[in-house]
């Protein structure tokens, strides 16, 4: 089964065609990295994948549900970091979450497992009673995406995820992410080209909300004839810019 | 369970700023203070505790539009909102999320006017549980309205417009502070199809069990909160809808 498939998936905003006939399948298992520049239309591709935005025309499959017909069972299998940290300021670090297991419906015991075990991995055991909002922006950010994965989704969206992380940070999560890798499915965006190198098993680089490339890093450096990963996202983003 | 989270996040919010408790618990009490002061020395009618304390639990209610509007008003412009909506949470979990938490909190205000009152001299009787039990219509026509102006206007603009237009109108046009009846004209009828008055009225009547006086007023603040209900559920979809 494929985690995602997208058919002519599509989303207009006035006069901007934001994703543009997109059509993508991501397997069961596989982690996905989304590449583009600034307003490719990687965050508008995300919000029509988790309910957020409705699309224009087309459809998507998220593990065979419609995203048109079916919200409220993409709801309950998926988990999202938006772009932006999404954290309640007024709420405690353990209320942040807890809040994240009661909207998903867990149990008393299930809530306290969760927290705790999400809590170790970002390691937030020692901020647990500090509120949010008084957090530094990083340390937000670790929060936002701890939220994401407390429901333990089939399907974990993660936008520009290390955003704001420090270097120790970021190779934390870097661990994090791999250690999901095969078990769930995880689409990722990012603007750090060798996040995308290290982390993602394809690679999908948009452009004015269409696909331009498509495949592993090896292909892509293949088929620019570049030695960096960096150098061919460049080289295919700009040849893009003639069609 | 799930409504459970949000709401318990929704009370937290609100009581955890120490600015909506000074408006909307300590304002309503310097006013219950201040005016029995000045009522000692040049006694007004208007101002004796059992025809002042209803209104003022009326006028206290306007800060509850403000709570619900800065709330959601926040929640729209921040991530979060965008995160909780990609949750199993549903569009009435979302309503009654926002709605329901600041009931008891309107109550509580009204049982702390009146506490206030009686420590001035207010003689209460079961009267008083009446009154308070009338308060729920009146408070959920002002959340309504709450709801409303934070699904339509963004957070600067809720400042203006709850903060300052609505607690003047409510003011202004509910005879708590002087009557509308001196004034005559055109403002006394403007008074008069606006709920305000009513609802000052009608808290009146069954503070003082002053039967004859209640339906005629009950059925404005009714009719008010229905269409204020309405009103809500629809402007909270059409929000949810475009994000
Ligand atoms: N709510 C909106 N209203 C109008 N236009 C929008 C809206 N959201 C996105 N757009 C437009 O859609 C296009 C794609 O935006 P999107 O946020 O998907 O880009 P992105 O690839 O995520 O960019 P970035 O790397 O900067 O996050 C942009 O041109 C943007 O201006
Ligand atoms: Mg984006």
């Amino acid at each position: 089964m494929q985690a995602i498939k997208t058919v002519h998936l599509t989303k207009k905003y006035k006069d901007i065609t934001a994703v543009d006939s997109l059509d993508l399948t991501v397997e069961q298992g596989e982690l996905f990295a989304l590449l583009g520049v600034n307003g490719a239309g990687k965050t508008t591709t995300i919000k029509m994948l988790t309910c957020l935005t409705k699309s224009d025309s087309g459809n998507a499959f998220v593990n065979d549900n419609s995203i048109i017909t079916d919200v409220a069972a993409v709801k309950s299998i998926i988990g999202v970091s938006p772009q932006e940290t999404a954290v309640a300021p007024n709420l405690s670090v353990r209320e942040n979450l807890e809040l994240m297991c009661g909207v998903h419906g867990f149990t008393k015991e299930k809530r306290q497992a969760k927290t705790k075990e999400l809590s170790e991995q970002f390691d937030l055991t020692a901020i647990l009673s500090k509120r949010a909002g008084k957090l530094s922006g990083g340390w937000q950010r670790r929060l936002s995406i701890a939220m994401a994965l407390i429901s333990e989704p089939q399907i974990l969206f993660l936008d520009e995820p290390t955003l704001g992380l420090d270097v120790l940070a970021r190779s934390d999560l870097w661990d994090s992410i791999r250690a999901l890798k095969g078990k769930i499915t995880i689409i990722l965006t990012t603007h750090y080209m060798e996040e995308a190198e290290a982390l993602a098993d394809r690679i999908g680089i948009m452009k004015d909300g269409k696909l331009l490339a498509l495949g592993t890093s090896e292909e892509m450096k293949t088929k620019a004839g570049t030695d960096k990963f960096e150098d061919a996202f460049v080289a295919i983003v700009k040849g893009g810019k003639k069609t | 369970m799930r409504l459970l989270a949000f709401s318990g996040r929704t009370a937290k919010e609100i009581l955890r700023d120490p600015l909506n408790l000074f408006f909307g618990l300590g304002f309503p009490l310097v006013l219950i203070g201040l005016l029995t002061a000045i009522q000692a020395n040049i006694p007004v009618p208007m101002f004796e505790l059992d025809h002042l304390t209803p209104g003022i639990t009326v006028f206290g209610l306007s800060f509850m539009t403000l709570f619900a509007a800065v709330l959601i008003s926040k929640d729209r412009e921040s991530a979060l909102l965008q995160r909780l909506y990609t949750t199993p949470l549903t569009a009435s979990d979302f309503i009654f999320g926002y709605t329901l938490p600041i009931l008891p909190i309107a109550v509580a205000q009204g049982v702390i006017c009146y506490i206030a009152a009686a420590l001035l001299g207010l003689k209460l009787t079961i009267t008083v549980l009446y009154a308070l039990l009338f308060i729920i219509p009146v408070a959920l026509f002002y959340i309504a309205l709450g709801l409303i102006c934070g699904s339509v206007f963004n957070s600067k603009q809720v400042g203006g417009i709850c903060g300052a237009l609505l607690t003047n109108l409510s003011a202004w046009l509910s005879g708590i502070w002087f009557d509308v009846d001196l004034v005559g004209g055109v403002f006394k009828k403007v008074a008069d199809v606006l709920p305000f008055i009513h609802a000052v009225e009608l808290e009146r009547a069954v503070f003082s069990a002053d039967y004859s006086n209640i339906l005629p007023h009950f059925w404005w603040v009714l009719g008010y909160t229905v269409v204020a209900v309405v009103g809500a559920v629809l402007l909270f979809l059409r929000q949810m809808k475009k994000q």
